[in-house]
């Protein structure tokens, strides 16, 4: 009898051992599975990450061996009129681009959420800037507003204004970058719109309307609110990409004239790869790191609340 | 299309519409232009006939189809390697247990908000200790797996009802072998929507490469097309010429998956 029972239960032991084996089977697959993006995504941040840091406290030329400085590339980044200018350039085109392109998505967004002939292809032509790579875009608009051969000289001449120096005018190149910026990434901002404005309940909209509220009642008071979320989230969005803008700038002014465009990360790119301090750039993209986290774990805060709130 | 009445907005969306259109508008017609129309001043703002000098320039250089090939080249490897490791992965963390799992996916996931600009230098030290520094590996490395496209496969499998793989399993299937017969043909917007983005990001990107190659036979499209407009200053058809052939594949891209592409755009929240 008790052979019988022994043959049809299984001993817990084995059965631990077994799932054990099952697990360290699948342990094996698994990590097959994961291992090629482990050790590049991992291999090529984590590491990276800390030996900049290291790079943060040395002078390094990227060539000979490096000498450790404590604290000094800090100290003198603080202290380095280049670099101020840099983060203010950086702000001013921050405070101009990420309120207009938010605000004039919202705008055009509320203009292209209707159901009328063309509809579909006006989205398309707004959106369609976004995909053009930074690159393009600046050598485009170069030769838009190249001051003898550009296009726009051409028009300003055809109603008898005065030509502009543009890219070439330490008083304007700023505010184009802006402008060309403006032109390429509002799209995204209409898009995403768009796609939020599916979501307005519709019954909340009639009820409005029932209450005796006019277009723009059922706007400030429904559609606005239920946007606020995704506003945020652009806003942070457009602030994270505007601390980073580089490629435009690269193509189009190099950071002048006169360094009027020398944006955050220009002034790192020309710190590490143009006069070879390694050093000093990684102590100035490590504050530039600093200002994105602060922008990020806002927008983590506010999605919590808000997932919280639900 | 159905036929709707007729709006005034037409009279508002029409020219906002055409104001985003007209820079590409002008890019198509001034690589069509003669390079006296372009240098008479003031320029001419409609070209007299379509002149092809600028394509033959730049098609007819020795360098163009070279960086054209290259931005091929690791445009076409980033996709496939996105696609084939963050499938693998992602279908890892969405289906298998094993040690340290969360640990690693939480550490994945940090990584996505780590700028590139702090890891530029090291990974530049990285790729010269390799030797790949100046090759079409350098760029081709960093770009194999990202993180995003690991967790958006992920995302995607643990939606799918854990029923569908079963009958494979009952029949002794092996994980890669429900991954490949079962998993991957279900998955179908999450493949495109990494592909999509991943093409989107290697194809543009200008940071990168600007730092990792010396030669211009090593060039990308991007990149051979700013030191492009230096070297050719006086033949601008030609180099609007090499921005249309540059900005054609994305466009025509965009145009041909236009909803898939909105919708992962818009879904994602990230430029490429």
């Amino acid at each position: 009898m008790a052979s019988v029972v022994g043959t049809f239960t299984i001993d817990p032991r084995a059965r631990r051992a077994a799932a054990k084996r099952r697990t360290r089977g699948e342990g094996a697959t698994a990590w097959a599975f994961v291992s090629p993006s482990v050790l590049i995504i991992l291999g090529l941040s984590i590491v990276p990450v800390l030996w900049s840091l290291l790079l943060s406290f040395q002078v390094n030329d990227l060539v000979s061996p490096s000498r450790w400085v404590g604290f000094a590339n800090y100290k003198a980044l603080s202290a380095d009129p280049a670099f101020q200018a840099a983060v203010e350039h950086t702000l001013v085109y921050t405070a101009l681009y990420v309120p207009l392109s938010v605000v004039g998505g919202l705008g055009i967004a509320l203009m292209l959420d209707r159901q009328i002939r063309f509809i579909s292809i006006y989205r398309t032509l707004v959106f369609v800037p976004f995909v053009v790579s930074a690159a393009a875009q600046g050598v485009l608009f170069s030769f838009v507003l190249d001051p003898e051969f550009g296009a726009a000289n051409s028009v300003l001449h055809k109603f008898g204004l005065p030509a502009q120096g543009f890219f070439s005018d330490p008083g304007q190149a700023l505010y184009l970058l802006v402008a060309i910026s403006l032109w390429s990434g509002t799209g995204f901002c209409v898009i995403v719109y768009l796609a939020a404005l599916q979501g307005v309940p519709g019954e909340l909209v009639e009820a409005a309307r029932i209450d005796g509220a006019g277009r723009a009642g059922v706007l400030r008071h429904v559609v606005l609110p239920t946007l606020t979320p995704v506003t945020v989230f652009l806003a942070l969005f457009q602030v994270i990409n505007a601390l980073q803008v580089f490629d435009l700038v690269f193509v189009t002014t190099k950071g002048g004239p006169l360094g009027s465009t020398t944006v955050i990360v220009y002034f790192i790119w020309e710190k590490a790869f143009k006069s070879f301090t390694a050093g000093y750039s990684a102590a100035a993209a490590y504050a530039l790191a600093v200002a994105l986290l602060l922008a990020g774990l806002a927008l983590q805060l506010y999605q919590r609340r808000r997932k919280g709130v639900r | 299309m159905k036929k709707l009445p007729f709006s005034p907005w037409h009279f508002v969306l029409a020219p906002l519409a055409l104001l985003f259109a007209l820079p590409l508008i002008w890019l198509l017609v001034s690589s069509v232009m003669s390079n006296a129309e372009i240098n008479k001043f003031p320029p001419a703002l409609w070209p007299s006939g379509i002149k092809l000098d600028g394509y033959r320039f730049v098609l007819g250089n020795a360098l163009f189809p070279r960086w054209f090939l290259n931005s091929f080249i690791v445009s076409a490897v980033a996709v496939t390697a996105n696609l084939v490791f963050g499938s693998l992965g992602g279908y890892a963390f969405a289906r298998m247990r094993f040690a340290g799992s969360r640990l690693l996916l939480g550490l994945m996931l940090a990584t996505m908000v780590i700028p590139f600009q702090l890891t530029m230098i090291p990974t530049f030290l990285v790729m010269k200790d390799l030797g790949l520094i100046d090759t079409l590996g350098a760029l081709i490395v960093p770009s194999l797996v990202t993180p995003f496209s690991v967790f958006l496969f992920r995302q995607f499998f643990v939606t799918l009802p854990r029923e569908l793989e079963e009958a494979a399993w009952i029949d002794g299937c092996g994980r890669l072998r429900i991954l490949v017969s079962v998993v991957l043909p279900l998955a179908r917007p999450a493949l495109s929507t990494v592909a999509v983005l991943t093409f989107l990001s290697t194809w543009n990107d200008l940071t990168w490469p600007l730092i990792a190659i010396n030669h211009d036979s090593n060039y990308t499209l991007q990149l051979g097309l700013t030191t492009f407009q230096g070297q050719h200053h006086t033949q601008w058809a030609a180099v609007m010429a090499g921005n249309v052939i540059t900005v054609l594949p994305v466009l025509l891209g965009f145009l041909l998956a236009q909803k898939a592409f909105i919708r992962s755009l818009a879904a994602t929240g990230l430029k490429g």
